[in-house]
């Protein structure tokens, strides 16, 4: 063997040997760039994955806790009575109706007060700090106050002031239970609207704005062409986290209809409540959980589809 | 048209909005001013056909609110809003420098899984853990509600936060590493102090989401560690529609949050925003 080759090898042994430790080094480097992190998804996908799957492993299953010994392996039966269930459809659609009722006013609501608000006149602090209490408040509180303060049919001021109007009185919650229930979350969620909205109207530019009057742009021109396109992703942020959290409404359902009557306002998690902590029935609960997040998550990654292209998070 | 008259009707035109916005905010805040007044009726003033508009403010729903042993509802609220807020922040300030300033790979990954937890519905895992906090005898506790406050929180935490993080210069973080700071130095004495109101805004939105709470409360707690959303309804069913004290228990129940909001309005839009304003 010459020594040239012997060089060579000497050479590639040691490029080798220098590229192993750089990959040690950058392995170390993405475990360094990794432990911050880590804390926060092991606890997440423990407290939030794993009673997932054990909610799924329970779908499988037939359990009644007022029945201890009864604990059987039973399929899909527990879906095949969802696909029946007529009470499930129409909580599910009531959901879908409480939801995009509630998200959609709310945000119109929102960015009409966002714009009066965006603008100087006498109180202007005074007037935002009253708007933004009714998100404020406990949901629990305002559902007492919305059923017995407000739309009680006896002495609740609502009917009393449609009284003044000669108009009788409603009994509200019994007979328009859906429409009772979005009056308290619609007044519970336009401020949280507005202040997104609000958030997005003075965060736009100054110097565009004076641009677009200076090239003589009037108000519904800039409102159209500038101002709503820069409030796109207010608007979406808003939609999006109005949608994951009144989909969940239950404070309001629970105390202001009992999801009645009948089963008329029930949402979705109320219903699954009523089955697991009033029916005790754990294994029919545990699967409609599990298609409410089957037909969440496809709802959902359209959504963050969006939002993510609106916030453009780079990798 | 003179300039004079435009002027004029632009002002007219505002004083028209101005009246408008300050209708709407009345008819927004009066619920919460009916139920205020309500706390200071007695009950026959309370719930009477016609309304009662004047009357001699009294305090006694107030003391049969406080008297009824009610202290321990509001510690349990207290520590699960307090603690929970505080996990939310040591292990969410890590989590969002690992996504912001030297980010890991895959960080719309992760963040994707985060926010995609906020949009696992909450009755879709209560039946496993009311199952398995009764197995491992935690029912009824009040740290079960802490753990499950803070995971509630921390997706939408992290977010926030993270966008907080991406505001700070990249000169000053190069700086602090070129002077030999560690992780924990940095984030100590440059990172932190530097995001601090996004961190104060986080941690409103996490104390106000806490704070009004009711679903795990109602389903998880009983006696021991039961908290004040669900003394709210237990005095709804217990006693009967007392309204006046009903209002004035609701009443106290709202105002920790209701004057922090008030007092913290910049952060809470701040906070809402995602930091998304710049």
């Amino acid at each position: 063997m010459s020594t040239s080759t012997i060089g060579r090898l000497e050479g590639s042994r040691r490029a080798a040997r220098k590229a192993a430790s750089e990959r040690a080094t950058s392995r170390a480097e993405g475990w360094r760039r990794r432990a911050p992190l880590l804390p926060a998804l092991i606890f997440t996908v423990i407290v939030t994955q794993l009673p997932f799957l054990v909610t799924i492993w329970y779908s499988l299953r037939s359990q009644n806790l007022l029945r201890p010994g009864e604990d059987l392996f039973v399929g899909l039966s527990n879906y095949l009575d969802i696909a029946q269930d007529s009470t499930f459809r129409q909580t599910a659609l009531n959901s879908v109706v409480i939801t995009l009722g509630c998200v959609l006013v709310a945000m119109v609501l929102g960015i009409v007060l966002a714009l009066l608000l965006d603008r100087p006149f006498f109180g202007r602090s005074v007037a935002r700090t009253m708007l933004i209490t009714p998100f404020l408040v406990m949901p629990v509180a305002t559902s007492v106050l919305w059923s017995i303060a407000l739309l009680n049919p006896t002495y609740g001021l609502f009917n009393w002031t449609l009284g003044l109007f000669g108009i009788e009185a409603i009994d509200w919650t019994s007979t328009y239970p859906i429409v009772a229930i979005l009056m308290a979350l619609v007044w519970q969620w336009t401020p949280f609207m507005m202040l997104l909205v609000l958030a997005g109207l003075q965060a736009q530019p100054k110097d565009v704005l004076e641009a677009a009057a200076v090239d003589g742009a009037g108000p519904w021109r800039v409102w159209t062409s500038i101002t709503l396109p820069h409030l796109r992703r207010y608007i979406e942020l808003g939609v999006l986290l109005g949608v994951i959290y009144v989909v969940n409404t239950f404070d309001q359902i629970y105390l202001m209809t009992a999801g009645g009557p009948g089963t008329a306002s029930a949402n979705l998690p109320f219903y699954i409540y009523q089955r697991a902590f009033l029916g005790f029935d754990i294994g029919q609960a545990a699967a409609m959980g599990v298609v409410v997040v089957i037909a969440t998550i496809i709802v959902a990654s359209a959504a963050l589809r969006l939002i993510f292209r609106s916030f453009e998070v780079k990798e | 048209m003179s300039d004079v008259t435009r002027a004029y009707r632009r002002r007219a035109g505002g004083g028209v909005l101005t009246t408008l916005t300050w209708l709407l905010a009345l008819a927004f805040f009066f619920p919460v001013a009916w139920m205020a007044a309500t706390a200071f009726k007695q009950e026959s003033q309370a719930a009477s056909d016609p309304p009662t508009w004047f009357f001699t403010p009294t305090l006694d729903q107030f003391r049969a609110v406080l008297e009824g042993g009610s202290m321990v509802y509001v510690g349990n609220s207290v520590i699960a809003t307090g603690v929970s807020t505080v996990l939310v922040l040591l292990l969410g300030i890590p989590a969002a420098y690992a996504l912001s300033i030297r980010p890991v790979e895959k960080v719309s990954d992760v963040l994707f899984f985060f926010i995609s937890t906020k949009m696992l519905p909450v009755v879709a895992v209560i039946v496993p853990i009311y199952v398995v906090a009764g197995q491992l005898r935690v029912l009824d506790n009040i740290w079960t509600l802490v753990v499950l406050y803070t995971a509630m929180n921390l997706p939408i935490a992290v977010w926030m936060m993270r966008s907080f993080f991406l505001e700070v210069p990249g000169e000053v973080l190069e700086a602090a590493s070129v002077d030999g700071a560690g992780l924990m130095r940095t984030l100590r004495s440059v990172l932190i102090p530097m995001v601090a109101p996004g961190i104060a805004a986080t941690a409103l939105i996490c104390v106000i989401f806490a704070w009004n709470e009711f679903f795990f409360a109602l389903n998880l707690t009983a006696s021991q560690a039961a908290t004040v959303p669900v003394l709210i309804v237990s005095t709804m069913t217990s006693e009967g529609l007392f309204l006046a004290r009903l209002s004035a228990a609701a009443l106290l129940a709202s105002l920790p949050v209701i004057i922090a909001g008030w007092v913290a309005q910049k952060q809470l839009v701040r906070g809402l925003s995602m930091g998304a304003i710049k």
